[in-house]
C-alpha cells in the first residue's frame, strides 16, 4: 500500500475543495458523509501502509511526489517518509479523525454552518496528514502553519460571538511566536547542514559532538515551536480559550492530533535531541513543570470543558518530560494512550453538553448517570484511562514515563506523581459532579436531558474501548509483557541509543515505583468519592469570595493578566503609538505632501496656456530658434 | 540649366530666407487670420524655391519631383484653411485670431 501514500493527505483536500466549493449544490447532509467517507477512505489505506511497515525490514520507505522548490544549492522535494512512527501517527489521525468526524455528524447537526465545518474539518485532516508525513522540515512546516489555520478557523468557527474571535486570534497569535523559532531552527539547520531532508539532517549530525553549541541551539529553537503548538509554559494560554470551538474540534485538534505535533517533531528530530542533553534537561524541566502547573490550575476550574483543557495541557507536560528524560517511546506511547482516552473525555464532554442545551458549568450538572447511561459509562472508562489504574490504557504509558523519570532524576518521577495525584483528583472531581449526586440545572434543562444519538455513541463506544485496551501495546518487561511498541519504534529512535544516560532500575524498584503510583491515585479517587459524593460538597458560585489559593487557581494564576500587562499592553500602545504619529503625522503627511506639491506646480504651470494663439506661435519660434543655435555652437 | 547656373546658388538661399522670415514674422506679428494664412504658404514656398534650387545645384530631379507633391498638399490644405477661416467669420464676425482665446485653462 505504500505507493498509494499520496492518496492518504489528497483525500481530505479532495473533501475540503468539494465540500467548501459545491456544499450549495449538494445537501447538508450528503456534506458529512463526503467528508466522514473520505477520511474512512485515509483511515483504509493508513491502515494498508501500516501493515506494510510492521511485515517490512524497518527501513524507511521515501516516496517523492515532486520537485518544489529548486535554485542553485537549495532542493526541496514534496516527499513523504514511511517508517513506524509516521505509520502509528497516521491510524492516529485518520483513526480518530474519522470517528469524531461521524461524532459531528451528530453534534453538530443543527449548526447553519454544518458544511463550512466539515470541510474545515478535512482541511485540518489533510494539514495533520502533511505534518506527519513530510521527509523534510519544509514539507512539516507547511503542515505545521496550515494546522494553525485550520485551527484558527475552528476555534472561531461560530465568528458571531466576539470572545471566540479572540480567543481563535489569541490561539493564531501565540502559535506564531512558536513557528517563529520553529522557522529559525529550520535556517540554522540548514546552514549548519546544507540540507533540510531528515535524512540528511540526521546524518551529518552524526558528525557533532555532544552539546555541539549549534545543535543546542537548534533544539532550543524547534522546542520553542514545539512550546507553541503543544501548549507548554510559557506559551501554554491559548488553549484553554481555544475551547471556545465547537467540542468534536477541541477533541480532535486540541487533544488528539494538534497539539501533540510538538510531540511528534521532537520524536522525529530525536537524535537531534539526543545530541544535547542540555537541551532535553530543559525540555524535561518544561514538560515536568506544565504536568504540575496545569494541574493545579485545572483543580479549581468549574467548566467541563476548561477542566479538559487544563487536563491537555498537563498531558502533554508528561510527553515532553517522557522526551527530556530520553524516553522517546515513552513519549509517543503516551501521545497514543492520550488520544484516545482525552478525545473520548472531549466527546462525553460535548454529549453531556448536547444534553444539557449548551450547559457546560459542572455546578449546574449533576446525577446525570441515569439520563445519559452511555455517555456515563465511556467517560467513566476515559476517566479511569487518564488516572492510570492498571489494566488501563493511561496506566502503562503513564508508568513508563515515571520509571523513566526516576531512572534520570527523582525529582522529575516526584513532579509526575505530583501531577497525576492532581489528574485522579481533578478528573474524579468532574466526573462526580458532573453524573453522581442530584441533578442541579433548571427543569427546564431537566425535561431536555437525553442520551445522544447513535452516530455520537458508537464513536464513545469505541474510544472506550481503545482506551482500555491501548495500553497493551506497550505492557512493560516488568509485567511480563515484551513492549511491542517499542520494538516497533526501535528503527526511528535506533541512533539515540547510544546516547542514552539513564542506568535500568531494577524490577524491584520498578514494582515498588508502580505501587507507590497506583496507591496514590486510589487514595485520590477514594478523596474525591468522600468530598463529593459521600459529603455532597459543590463548587461556591463565583460571586462568594474565596481564599487566597482556591482563588489564584481559580483566576489560572492571573497568567493571562501577567501577559496582558507586560506584553499585550506595551505593544498596543506601541501600535497606538506608530498610528498616531508615525501613520498619520509621518507617512501620511509624507505621501500627501508629494501629492499637494505636484498640484501646487501644476497649478502654476497651467498659467502659461493663455489660450492666445499667438503667444504659443511666439513660444515655438523661440524654441526652435534655440535649439539652432544650440546645434550652432555645439559644432 | 545654362540661365539658372549663371545666378550663384547663394542668392537663392538668401532670398529664401527673407522669404521665410518674412512669413514667420507675419504670422508672429500679425492678428488677422487671412495675412496669417497667407504668410504661411509664403513659408512653405521659401522651402519650395530652396528644394528646386538645391535640386538644380545637385542635378537631382527628385527634390523638383518633391516640390510637386508639397504643392498639392498645399493645395488641399488650402481648402480645408479657407473653410475654417469662413466659419471662424460667421460665429465672430471677424478675422481676428485674437477672439480665439478660449482653449485656455
Amino acid at each position: 500500500m505504500k505507493e498509494l501514500i499520496w492518496l492518504v493527505p489528497l483525500l481530505p483536500l479532495v473533501g475540503f475543495l468539494l465540500i467548501s466549493l459545491g456544499k450549495s449544490y449538494f445537501s447538508k447532509s450528503l456534506a458529512g458523509i463526503i467528508a466522514s467517507a473520505l477520511v474512512f477512505g485515509s483511515f483504509v489505506i493508513s491502515l494498508g501502509v501500516f501493515f506494510d511497515v510492521l511485515h517490512g525490514d524497518g527501513k524507511p520507505t521515501t516516496v517523492t511526489l515532486f520537485q518544489w522548490i529548486a535554485t542553485a544549492d537549495f532542493h526541496v522535494n514534496v516527499a513523504f517518509l514511511v517508517d513506524s512512527l509516521t505509520s502509528i501517527m497516521l491510524l492516529i489521525i485518520t483513526g480518530v479523525g474519522f470517528l469524531i468526524h461521524l461524532y459531528s455528524m451528530g453534534y453538530m447537526h443543527d449548526d447553519e454552518g454544518y458544511a463550512k465545518f466539515f470541510s474545515y474539518l478535512n482541511l485540518f485532516v489533510f494539514f495533520m496528514l502533511l505534518l506527519v508525513l513530510g521527509d523534510n522540515y519544509l514539507v512539516m512546516f507547511t503542515g505545521w502553519e496550515g494546522v494553525g489555520l485550520a485551527s484558527y478557523l475552528l476555534i472561531g468557527f461560530w465568528f458571531k460571538n466576539q470572545p471566540y474571535n479572540d480567543a481563535a486570534k489569541k490561539a493564531f497569535i501565540v502559535n506564531r511566536i512558536g513557528d517563529l523559532g520553529f522557522i529559525l531552527g529550520i535556517f540554522l539547520i540548514y546552514t549548519t547542514f546544507g540540507t533540510i531532508q531528515y535524512s540528511g539532517v540526521f546524518g551529518g549530525a552524526l558528525n557533532f559532538t555532544e552539546n555541539d553549541p549549534t545543535i543546542v541551539a537548534i533544539t532550543l529553537l524547534l522546542f520553542v515551536g514545539a512550546m507553541g503548538k503543544s501548549a507548554q509554559i510559557p506559551l501554554y494560554t491559548w488553549l484553554p480559550d481555544a475551547m471556545a470551538g465547537p467540542t468534536p474540534v477541541s477533541a480532535l485538534i486540541h487533544a488528539a492530533t494538534m497539539v501533540t505535533a510538538g510531540v511528534y517533531m521532537i520524536a522525529r528530530s530525536n537524535l537531534l535531541y539526543s545530541l544535547s542533553p542540555d537541551t532535553l534537561g530543559f525540555v524535561a524541566i518544561i514538560g515536568g513543570a506544565t504536568a504540575v502547573f496545569a494541574a493545579t490550575i485545572g483543580i479549581f476550574q468549574n467548566d467541563i470543558k476548561k477542566v479538559l483543557a487544563y487536563s491537555t495541557v498537563s498531558q502533554l507536560g508528561y510527553m515532553f518530560l517522557a522526551l527530556g528524560v530520553g524516553a522517546f517511546t515513552g513519549g509517543v506511547f503516551h501521545l497514543i494512550t492520550h488520544a484516545f482516552f482525552k478525545a473520548l473525555l472531549f466527546l462525553g464532554a460535548g454529549s453531556v453538553i448536547h444534553a444539557m442545551g449548551g450547559e457546560q458549568d459542572i455546578r449546574k450538572m449533576g446525577g446525570l448517570k441515569k439520563y445519559v447511561p452511555i455517555t456515563y459509562m465511556t467517560f467513566l472508562v476515559g476517566t479511569i484511562a487518564i488516572s492510570g489504574i492498571p489494566p488501563f490504557s493511561g496506566f502503562f504509558s503513564k508508568d513508563e514515563i515515571l520509571a523513566h523519570a526516576f531512572e534520570v532524576n527523582p525529582i522529575f518521577w516526584v513532579l509526575g506523581v505530583l501531577g497525576s495525584m492532581m489528574t485522579t483528583f481533578y478528573m474524579f472531581r468532574l466526573f462526580y459532579l458532573t453524573f453522581m449526586g442530584t441533578f442541579r440545572g433548571t427543569e427546564d434543562q431537566k425535561h431536555h436531558l437525553h442520551e445522544s444519538p447513535k452516530t455520537m455513541t458508537i464513536p464513545l463506544v469505541v474510544l472506550a474501548v481503545l482506551a482500555v485496551i491501548a495500553g497493551f501495546i506497550g505492557v512493560p518487561h516488568v509485567l511480563g509483557g515484551n513492549h511491542w511498541l517499542e520494538h516497533f519504534l526501535a528503527p526511528v529512535f535506533k541512533q539515540s541509543e547510544i546516547y542514552a544516560h539513564g542506568h535500568k532500575l531494577t524490577h524491584a524498584t520498578e514494582y515498588v515505583l508502580m505501587g507507590v503510583t497506583v496507591t496514590i491515585t486510589i487514595l485520590m479517587i477514594l478523596f474525591a468519592r468522600n468530598k463529593f459524593v459521600s459529603k455532597g460538597f459543590v463548587p461556591a458560585d463565583d460571586s462568594v469570595k474565596q481564599g487566597f489559593i482556591p482563588r489564584l487557581l481559580a483566576n489560572k494564576y492571573y497568567v493571562d493578566e501577567f501577559y496582558n500587562a507586560i506584553i499585550v499592553k506595551p505593544l498596543n500602545g506601541l501600535a497606538s503609538f506608530s498610528y498616531r504619529f508615525l501613520e498619520l503625522k509621518g507617512v501620511d503627511a509624507i505621501v500627501n505632501g508629494a501629492g499637494k506639491l505636484v498640484v501646487f506646480i501644476s497649478g502654476q504651470a497651467r498659467k502659461l496656456q493663455t489660450g492666445n494663439t499667438g503667444f504659443y506661435i511666439f513660444a515655438m519660434v523661440i524654441g526652435i530658434l534655440v535649439i539652432l543655435a544650440l546645434n550652432l555652437f555645439n559644432k | 540649366m545654362g540661365t539658372l547656373q549663371a545666378i550663384p546658388l547663394n542668392h537663392y538661399i538668401f532670398l529664401s530666407v527673407i522669404l521665410f522670415s518674412i512669413g514667420v514674422m507675419g504670422v508672429l506679428l500679425r492678428r488677422n487670420a487671412i495675412i496669417i494664412f497667407m504668410c504661411i504658404e509664403l513659408m512653405l514656398n521659401a522651402v519650395n524655391l530652396l528644394m528646386v534650387a538645391f535640386s538644380a545645384h545637385h542635378g537631382d530631379g527628385s527634390g523638383q519631383v518633391f516640390v510637386f507633391f508639397i504643392m498639392a498638399v498645399a493645395a488641399a490644405e488650402v481648402a480645408v484653411g479657407l473653410s475654417i477661416l469662413i466659419m471662424m467669420h460667421r460665429n465672430t464676425n471677424t478675422t481676428d485670431v485674437g477672439f480665439l482665446n478660449k482653449l485656455k485653462f
